[in-house]
């Protein structure tokens, strides 16, 4: 547990460091929702109804922006392999990593939701649910993007190959995360969609420290 | 006693060494066996099988298309399996294997979108709709598309071997979720406005002439997986003395 | 049998495009997937060839430098 708290404090403060990293990927959120009524026009109606789809997409997008940078540093500078090397529990450290990556790019995304939502004529309530079903999703898709973190470390064209490799993993979160404020709107309530993210966000926990491990492995070999 | 004899010829036969000249000699037989499967299917589907009364003739389609979607999935699931065993038991052929079906999983799986394409136009009026089955047919083009490119892009051969096969078993716990889920997304979003669900009586010589093609498909893959992995083996043990020999013989064939 | 004439086989039933396009690319894929597999094969007997070569080249000019 020490190694966890370890860990986790080490990534929160390279991050901290880092912070116009963070910032970035924050601004990409932000611009690349702005995008869309530019290309889909503008009328309130047709804004609402892609609001949450268009801002999953693009909480989608921004995740995996920042996800190469998960083990890159580390694999570069050899803290990696001393990682590995050490009598610490992979999955735990693992688990502290991705958390970290969570609570540095999703949260900052999660409190600027709500003002991007705004910005498609969402209303009170869907916001709400936007939000949790944001902050239930987010964490599946670190978790299922250090996999593919971890496969993809050090390769040529690596980030390219990361979106090609995650992407379409990242589907049925997409799926469940939007349409839970249809549900909301339509009046059906989000609540068998938050359920499904929930299970698929505890499935995750499970199974990707344990396939991340593996790769990692497969990968400082 | 049996027991270890017969494991013990499983793992002979597990050696590259000793599966290439195997691979060499099932590959034309069942790529033979696939071209007489076809010509035997085509016959079926074009000269015996009748008119779809719905449909007239474009259902001639479903000749092609089925055993290509079937076929996707089960070299999916294949190759899945190749993974599982390449990497608990740590066998070097498994992991050639996978690579070797991956491609032709993969046309497969294009051939389906493409022949549910052009058989969706003229049966619901529109090239492609976003129903589960497609969409979830798409999703794993792209899956084998990964594999495909994570695969081509490590140079060092066990790496290659053990990243492909983790990327395979994690792709494969996610096409159910990904199919349930885009199932579940579709009804949503489309309702029961486009059902491709219909059951028509389906005549017993349509259905012969969709298995008969489906096992080619199946002969086909065969066929074309032991080839492939025959390159794959002499890429892979290049350093070793038995492919020098292997070599001599081939370049007095040429 | 089906078919009153070749022609007639050929239409069929005025989905020619769609049947034909459906069984037309599927052969050219087969054909691809088939040409392809034995150039790779090909090129890389070729390079091993290549590389045995050089590796008896350069024994031989261990033995006599």
């Amino acid at each position: 547990m020490n190694a966890f708290s370890a860990i986790l404090r080490r990534d929160l403060l390279l991050a901290w460091r880092s912070r116009a990293d963070l910032l970035i990927s924050l601004a990409f959120f932000v611009i690349v929702g702005c995008l869309f009524p530019f290309g889909v026009g503008a009328e309130p109606n047709q804004l609402r109804a892609i609001g949450p789809g268009v801002l999953w997409v693009a909480a989608l997008l921004s995740c995996l922006l920042s996800l190469h940078r998960l083990f890159a540093q580390d694999y570069q500078d050899g803290t990696l392999e001393q990682m590995l090397l050490s009598p610490d529990p992979t999955v735990l450290w693992i688990l502290a990593k991705v958390i970290a990556h969570w609570l540095t790019t999703a949260v900052p995304l999660l409190l600027i939701t709500p003002l991007m939502a705004l910005m498609f004529d969402l209303e009170g309530g869907a916001i709400q649910v936007l939000t949790a079903s944001l902050a239930i999703g987010t964490p599946t898709l670190s978790l299922i993007g250090a996999v593919g973190a971890a496969l993809t470390l050090g390769l040529r064209g690596g980030g390219a190959l990361l979106a090609l490799l995650v992407l379409p993993l990242f589907v049925p979160i997409l799926i469940f995360g939007a349409g839970s404020v249809d549900a909301f709107l339509s009046g059906t309530g989000a609540s068998a969609h938050m359920l499904l993210l929930g299970g698929g966000a505890l499935g995750a926990l499970a199974l990707s420290p344990i396939a991340c491990a593996a790769a990692l492995r497969i990968s400082t070999e | 006693m049996n027991s270890t004899e017969s494991r013990f010829n499983l793992f002979h036969y597990a050696a590259p060494q000793a599966f290439y000249p195997i691979a060499g000699k099932l590959a034309p037989l069942f790529a033979a066996i696939a071209l007489l499967l076809t010509l035997a299917g085509l016959w079926i589907g074009f000269f015996q099988a009748p008119t779809d009364a719905v449909q007239g003739e474009v259902y001639r389609v479903i000749f092609i298309h089925v055993p290509a979607a079937w076929m996707s999935m089960f070299v999916f699931l294949v190759m899945a399996f190749w993974s599982a065993v390449g990497l608990t038991l740590n066998t070097r052929l498994s992991a050639l294997m996978a690579q070797a079906l991956a491609p032709t999983g993969a046309m497969f799986c294009f051939v389906a979108l493409w022949t549910g394409a052009l058989w969706g136009r003229p049966t619901w009026g529109a090239y492609w709709v976003w129903d589960a089955r497609l969409t979830s047919q798409l999703l794993l083009l792209f899956l084998y598309l990964g594999y495909m490119a994570l695969v081509a892009a490590i140079d060092d051969p066990r790496r290659r071997d053990k990243a492909g096969a983790i990327l395979c078993l994690v792709g494969a716990v996610n096409v159910p979720i990904i199919y349930f889920s885009v199932k579940w997304w579709n009804t949503l979003h489309q309702g029961a406005s486009v059902s491709l669900t219909k059951a028509p009586s389906m005549a017993s010589i349509m259905l012969s002439g969709m298995l008969v093609m489906a096992l080619a498909a199946w002969a086909y893959t065969i066929a074309v997986a032991l080839y492939r992995v025959r390159v794959l083996i002499l890429e892979r043990e290049r350093h070793t003395d038995w492919v020098r020999g292997e070599l001599a013989n081939i370049g007095e064939v040429h | 049998m089906n078919w009153e004439s070749w022609s007639a086989f050929w239409d069929m039933g005025g989905n020619a495009f769609y049947v034909w396009g459906s069984y037309g690319v599927t052969a050219l894929l087969v054909i691809v997937e088939l040409v392809q597999l034995r150039a790779r094969r090909l090129s890389s007997t070729r390079k091993l060839f290549r590389l045995q070569r050089a590796a008896a080249g350069r024994k031989l000019s261990e033995v006599q430098p």
